[in-house]
């Protein structure tokens, strides 16, 4: 059966070398658990790892048992796949420690990995936990991509993915008369949602085309079920009466202390607005995003090999059985590329029949996941069409102006930004930080980091942000107090 | 058709209970995390920023931002988006990094 911790402060942790499991997986959504149960399902002794109370990640996002939803699938895509990877993990012997955060995985001298997580619904329980595992699984997931435009940081703008998460998990919209706006596929499945739950989506505002969807035919006719999940939020959007607007963008939010409306601005191919098209349009909320970036920091901190993907962002670089440049450690789902649950469950899938390969010291795993790696590369052709159809166009700071808040946490505005770029000498995200603090703050530039590493370019073409993050998240000092003599200790930590 | 969250997925929770915020009352279902309670109740603010004091609340709604600092019974900077209300909490807008009590 799996074990739960009753209470996320004192985890079944199991810290010493005798104790080491065979693998450590980092991620419970659909990847990470699909890794988790096919390596447990070969033999290995498995602990998953999970920040939240509950297992599904971020898409799989589900309301605790306490709220009795009866449909959870009616906010869901393909519910089936996530219940049925849950069942699995309940009969397998996986060790599930839900309330981990995990800050840093280090390689140990011995060739084994120690996992280090702080516990708790925030991570901010105090004590530390530690896990040791022959193998580490990285099924960290991402996080959503923001621009910044002006009246981006009132209340009531919320990330188009928060929007959802806070549906999926708490049952609650943001306003009653919510845009919906940014790029990506995930403003169409967010749109269907919240109308779905009752919200007025006057609305959705895509920067991109779709027409450059019809430039890839052979990735989408070899993707049907991709092309049928969008034919279902079109007909939800069209059923709720939904309006797409493609080639357009939020440039302006308005109101003193919330949302009161937004101005939408056509925008030219380089996404740039073309002046004298806003329209504006009353909402009390705007859920917006612009794709999502791959959650790779714990992987770069150990120097895995990294690969730019075609909408700006980084990826991790994998073998065709999902190993890292770093021996020992593999990877699955977004953390190599943005591209849905279905992929994201397949490549756990190989990960796990890796792995058990490798620590039986078997050869084969080849051979066994030869269907699931062409369904794999299928599925990531597709997503690299999205990627390529999605990627923000260079003209898109323009409707920037210097007083918009460029680094929520921080506070500074564009304007600073510009002053290091063009008085100052800055050239890249970092040296814009230095001088600016863009980046410092409590999120470490998860949300700015597009924007400044755009704007430090100047004309030419923006590097990846480089998702380093020493820190994976934020830990106390009471924490790393914790550690302090215990590292090598071959006894459990006390209870 | 459904027209709210709870009747889409067809919700019977457990029993509803209260929390304050900035000392008003209010209510929280069990199973929501502090912010959901707050969006319940049309609270979208409870942080001001540290410069320019504006208002501030969740956002990212994953844990990833940090704008949904709060101070939870007496502690701040704690993630609103993240950490369960449970009943009698008290929950006061967080102004700046929080600390100001221990200004000198």
């Amino acid at each position: 059966m799996t074990t739960s911790p009753s209470e996320p402060g004192a985890p079944r942790a199991r810290n010493t070398r005798d104790d080491t499991y065979d693998l450590a997986v980092v991620g419970a959504g659909s990847a990470g658990l699909a890794g988790a149960v096919t390596a447990a399902g070969l033999g290995l002794s498995v602990a998953l790892l999970d920040a939240s109370a509950h297992t599904g990640g971020q898409f799989y996002r589900h309301p605790a048992p306490a709220l009795g939803a009866v449909r959870p699938e009616a906010l869901h895509h393909d519910w089936s796949a996530f219940s049925d990877l849950r069942r699995r993990l309940a009969e397998s012997s996986v060790t599930h420690l839900s309330g981990h955060h995990v800050w840093s995985t280090v390689p140990e001298a011995d060739g084994t990995w120690t996992v280090h997580a702080v516990t708790g619904a925030d991570g901010a329980a105090e004590r530390p936990a530690r896990v040791r595992a022959r193998a580490l699984l990285l099924a960290t997931g991402a996080y959503e991509r923001q621009l910044p435009f002006p009246g981006w940081t009132l209340p009531g703008v919320v990330g188009a993915g928060g929007a959802q998460a806070m549906l999926k998990s708490g049952l609650v919209l943001p306003g009653r008369r919510i845009v919906v706006a940014g790029s990506g596929p995930l403003l169409l499945a967010v749109a269907s949602s919240l109308a779905a739950a009752g919200a007025r989506v006057p609305a959705v505002v895509e920067a991109a085309g779709y027409l450059r969807y019809a430039r890839s035919p052979r990735a989408l006719v070899t993707n049907p079920r991709k092309a049928a999940e969008a034919l279902v939020h079109g007909a939800a959007l069209l059923r709720h009466r939904v309006r797409v607007l493609p080639g357009r963008a939020v440039t302006e939010v308005h109101g003193t202390d919330r949302v009161e409306a937004v101005t939408v601005s056509r925008l030219d191919g380089d996404w740039r607005p073309l002046p004298g098209t806003g329209r504006r349009i009353a909402c009390d909320a705007l859920a917006v995003g612009h794709g999502l970036v791959p959650q790779i920091e714990l992987a770069t901190a150990v120097g895995c090999a990294t690969r730019p993907l075609p909408d700006g962002t980084l990826g991790l670089a994998l073998d065709d059985l999902q190993e890292t440049s770093v021996a020992g450690l593999w990877a699955a789902g977004e953390t190599g590329g943005v591209g849905g649950a279905e992929l994201a469950r397949t490549e756990g899938e190989v990960a796990g029949i890796a792995i058990a390969a490798r620590l039986r010291g078997r050869q084969g795993a080849t051979g066994r996941t030869a269907g699931l790696r062409r369904r794999r590369d299928r599925m990531r052709a597709f997503a690299d069409v999205m990627a390529t159809a999605h990627a923000p166009g260079p003209g898109w700071t323009a409707w920037l102006d210097d007083d918009t808040d460029v680094c929520r946490c921080e506070e500074v505005p564009a304007g600073r930004v510009r002053e290091a770029v063009a008085d100052l000498g800055a050239r890249d995200a970092r040296t814009v930080k230095l001088l600016t603090r863009a980046g410092m703050g409590w999120c470490q530039g998860r949300m700015c980091g597009t924007a400044v590493a755009c704007l430090a370019a100047r004309d030419g073409v923006a590097e990846p942000p480089s998702e380093r993050r020493p820190f994976a998240v934020p830990v106390s000092l009471a924490a790393l107090a914790a550690l302090e003599g215990t590292a090598d200790t071959p006894h459990p930590e006390a209870p | 058709m459904a027209r709210t969250p709870a009747d889409l997925v067809g919700a019977r929770p457990d029993p509803p209970f209260e929390i304050t915020f900035d000392g008003r009352r209010v209510t929280a279902l069990p199973g929501q995390t502090v912010a959901a309670a707050l969006w319940g109740a049309g609270i979208l603010a409870w942080r001001t920023t540290r410069d320019g004091g504006r208002p501030r609340g969740a956002f990212c709604g994953i844990g990833q931002c940090y704008d949904c600092l709060a101070t939870v019974n007496g502690e701040p900077n704690r993630r609103a988006c993240l950490v369960p209300a449970r009943p009698g909490d008290a929950i006061t807008t967080q102004e700046g990094h929080g600390h100001d009590h221990l200004a000198v």
